[in-house]
């Protein structure tokens, strides 16, 4: 059955991008929107807009009852999900089957699986998709010792009912292990009750690559990988596609296990496979699968030109893959940056003014992604993303020289951005070396890098 | 008399968590500095600090009720 009314379930930029594809196949769109999102681009674009409930997510875009009771008043066959919000909710994708309505996305079921840490790790082993090395379930001080042996050091050692960071430990040899392995255990039971431990190879310094795949259900492919390892607080800021630091060999074994997981689960819709990649070692290892449309897609569609917001619509509605594995190919460079109202220089602050005046970069091979208009009140209730710039060109040179233009001609007036962040970041000598892992930018930042071009850069 | 402003848009919030007790009661003492509210902005979450001393009255928004830039939050005597 193809979807013939969509609902959107999502705010921001990314509604935007789902209305506009859907109005590019015929969908009729109809756009959800809370109390403080009456007038934001999405509303105005869509064919049609329903309120859900208060500005508070929780009261709105997270009220699985409000979004399916607006969905049924609309008419809707079909509810796209975005990211964040209800988009990796099983509660809510089941809901939506139950009401015989279409979830743009995997199943409830799959989504659930995949959402779960320790059943996700299981099916990528049944798949032969190669996850970080460890102990499989709590083990203790002496086992931690044999395991540790097994799997090579450095490891981490964390608590088995842990979670956030805490308890976590990195042992650099046996003789650490000794003695920290103990620590954790008492740690672990005067925080949780329980000293059971687990044991992972601490892979430090890594790189974030993903892979991006699209199944149907039947079949899956991939459209390569991108690389997001520069991050803050665990947020991507800057993602590219493809990833120059792999070698093909190594590319290809990555993106061929993604699509071997995708198939194992009979994947439907638009997913990605997260990757720590240890360049010294030129391995890879899967940590976790993203069931949904993610922020960082354009670059994907710049590298390969499939439209993938528009593919997982129409998988979703019952169609097959519109194309084979060997019909994706990928030309060029891309990166994209996150526009978001913070302030830089003021340990990034949110800043949710209006928007004085907007000036949109543009050019060959330049893409802007965002929900902003002159006098436009940029809510404060959620997120702070205002928008990608997204850029391809010939080579990853030519894409940041190309990034630095565009971001040179956007101007978002009446309200404080990241954009210098970025300009600065592309001006850096290791940047442009492509030299960076996860652990880089929090350092390059609190060393004073941005700071000290306040005044220039933006 | 004085007046408590929110800094900027957001949502404000009488207790550091649902579970802990509010910052202020009717009577407290107020000191420069002391928090006395948090506004929620774009998922993140800044402390309301008073900018003179004197003795709280009461506040002026519900706890978890949106708020603009230079809302008044709360009353001093």
């Amino acid at each position: 059955m193809a979807i013939e009314r969509l609902f959107i379930a999502n705010r921001g930029e990314i509604a935007v991008r789902i209305v506009r594809a859907a109005q590019a196949l015929g969908i009729h769109a109809i756009q959800a929107h809370s109390e403080a999102d009456t007038d934001m681009l999405a509303v105005k674009l869509a064919d049609e807009a329903i309120c859900i409930g208060p500005a508070p997510s929780k009261d709105s875009y997270l009220n699985i009852e409000a979004v399916m009771k607006a969905a049924k008043d609309t008419g809707a066959d079909a509810i796209h999900p975005g990211y964040g919000f209800l988009s990796e909710s099983p509660r809510f994708a089941r809901a939506v089957e139950a009401a015989g309505l279409i979830f743009v996305g995997p199943t409830a079921d799959t989504i659930e699986r995949m959402g779960d840490k320790v059943a996700a790790r299981q099916a990528a082993i049944a798949a032969g998709v190669p996850v970080v090395p460890g102990s499989e379930g709590r083990i203790d001080v002496e086992d931690a010792l044999k395991v540790a042996a097994e799997i090579g050091y450095p490891v981490m050692i964390k608590a088995a009912a842990g979670g956030g960071g805490r308890g976590i430990r990195i042992a650099s040899n046996e003789a650490e292990l000794r003695t920290l392995a103990p620590q954790a255990k008492a740690e672990a039971e005067a925080a949780f009750g329980d000293g059971g431990l687990y044991i992972e190879r601490a892979i430090l310094s890594p790189r974030h690559i993903e892979v991006q795949i699209l199944g149907d259900g039947d079949t899956a492919v991939h459209c390569f990988e991108r690389e997001c390892s520069l991050q803050r607080r665990r947020q991507k800021v800057w993602e590219e596609a493809g990833a120059a630091c792999l070698d093909e060999p190594t590319r290809e074994a990555l993106c061929a296990s993604a699509v071997a997981l995708a198939k194992a689960v009979n994947y439907r819709g638009a997913g990605t496979l997260e990757y720590l990649y240890d360049e010294a070692t030129n391995a890879f290892y899967f940590i976790e699968m993203n069931t949904r449309i993610q922020v960082e897609h354009p670059v994907t569609e710049m590298l390969t030109g499939v439209d993938l917001v528009a593919e997982m619509i129409n998988v979703c509605g019952g169609a097959k893959l519109s194309m084979t594995q060997d019909q994706i190919t990928r030309s060029g460079h891309a990166i994209e940056v996150r526009i978001c109202a913070e302030d830089p220089f003021m340990q990034f602050m949110p800043w949710p003014g209006v928007v004085s005046k907007l000036v949109e970069p543009n050019g060959e091979g330049v893409r802007f992604d965002h929900f902003l208009s002159e006098g436009y009140q940029i809510p404060p209730f959620y997120d702070s993303l205002l928008g990608k710039v997204i850029v391809h060109a010939p080579t990853r040179n030519e894409a940041i020289d190309k990034l630095v233009i565009a971001l040179t001609e956007l101007e978002i007036g009446g309200t404080k951005t990241t954009v210098p962040l970025h300009l600065t970041l592309a001006a850096d000598p290791e940047v442009r070396k492509g030299a960076f892992h996860t652990q880089w930018l929090e350092p390059w930042l609190a060393a004073g890098h941005l700071i000290a071009t306040k005044g220039d850069a933006a | 008399m004085s007046n408590i402003q929110s800094p900027l848009p957001g949502t404000f919030y009488h207790k550091p968590s649902p579970e802990e007790p509010v910052f202020k009661s009717p009577g407290d003492a107020v000191a420069i500095g002391d928090t006395i509210g948090l506004v929620e902005v774009m998922k993140t979450f800044i402390a309301v600090t008073s900018e003179v001393e004197g003795t709280f009255v009461k506040y002026m928004i519900d706890d978890a009720a949106p708020v603009t830039a230079g809302a008044v939050l709360a009353e001093l005597a």
